[in-house]
């Protein structure tokens, strides 16, 4: 069954993340980092940061932070058994920290579909903010099999 | 870090490359923990079995996360402007993951020098598993 694009402009319901030190030095050592500024909360203040610094892919991590990190695509009816990742990207404006707080305020900007519907795909963008200050977004390509 | 200088690159310079350890069930297990995401085809081999899959695999994102340190090692993380990457095919338990990258273009954008890259995640036998560019603002 296609997905509707009526679906098309659908506001995502938006979430708050709390950066953590705790969180960022898991991640760090599951990606093999060594730089401290990406795990030891002294080194980056040493460094002259004011937290540890949260890594280039890490806001698709806080993206997923919530209770149902695929609710848009459960609204759709898509079954998430057949959910691949297709495509992701960043665009970056300011550099977030632990002990930031981040506001994730996404919309569905496209539905298409390939191979007469054996392949759907839908496209999430996502605003994250500081307060004010937007610090970057994200653009997420989920593929859907037939 | 010696930050390296625009007007010094060329188009077709690349990146000093790097090769991850192979990628282990821990691996897997410690990348839930960091990244939060804790789906079982990531982690539970009777529950991929389950699905006709035979074996875990690894997350997407780890790749583009070893991706995004071949950047960080190369500039500061300030520089880079923008990041994306195409999932190509599945990274499977033991693969070691190379990762390369090389400029493509050097541009000006919003004021700013800049060299576009384009980068790749392979395993050893060279199968690429992501494709990414990156946008990085250099002085």
């Amino acid at each position: 069954m296609l997905i509707d694009k009526k679906h098309i402009g659908m506001k995502v319901p938006p979430h708050r993340v709390n950066l953590t030190a705790w969180q960022l030095k898991w991640f760090a050592k599951a990606i093999g980092e060594t730089d401290p500024i990406y795990f030891d909360e002294e080194a980056a203040h040493k460094a002259g940061l004011p937290g540890v610094l949260a890594p280039p892919t890490f806001l698709f991590c806080m993206d997923m932070d919530k209770e149902h990190p695929f609710d848009y695509l459960e609204t759709m009816g898509c079954d998430l058994g057949k959910m691949l990742h297709g495509e992701q990207s960043f665009n970056y404006y300011q550099p977030f920290y632990s002990g930031d707080t981040l506001d994730f305020d996404g919309q569905i900007t496209d539905i298409y579909d390939k191979k007469n519907g054996a392949l759907q795909f839908v496209v999430k963008e996502v605003k994250v903010w500081r307060q004010s200050e937007l610090v970057g977004d994200l653009r997420s390509v989920m593929v859907i099999r037939a | 870090m010696t930050q390296p200088n625009f007007a010094a690159l060329n188009v077709g310079d690349a990146l000093p490359s790097m090769t991850t350890e192979p990628v282990s069930r821990l691996t897997l297990a410690l990348y839930a923990t960091g990244s939060g995401d804790h789906h079982p085809l990531h982690l539970d081999q009777d529950y991929v079995r389950s699905k006709g899959i035979p074996d875990v695999f690894a997350h997407g994102m780890l790749g583009m996360a070893y991706l995004g340190r071949l950047l960080t090692q190369w500039v500061p993380q300030g520089a880079i402007r923008s990041f994306g990457v195409r999932f190509t095919a599945i990274t499977q338990v033991g693969e070691r993951l190379v990762c390369t990258g090389k400029i493509v273009e050097k541009l000006v954008q919003n004021g700013e020098n800049c060299v576009r890259l384009e980068l790749t995640c392979a395993n050893e036998a060279g199968e690429a598993k992501h494709k990414a560019d990156a946008v990085v603002a250099l002085a």
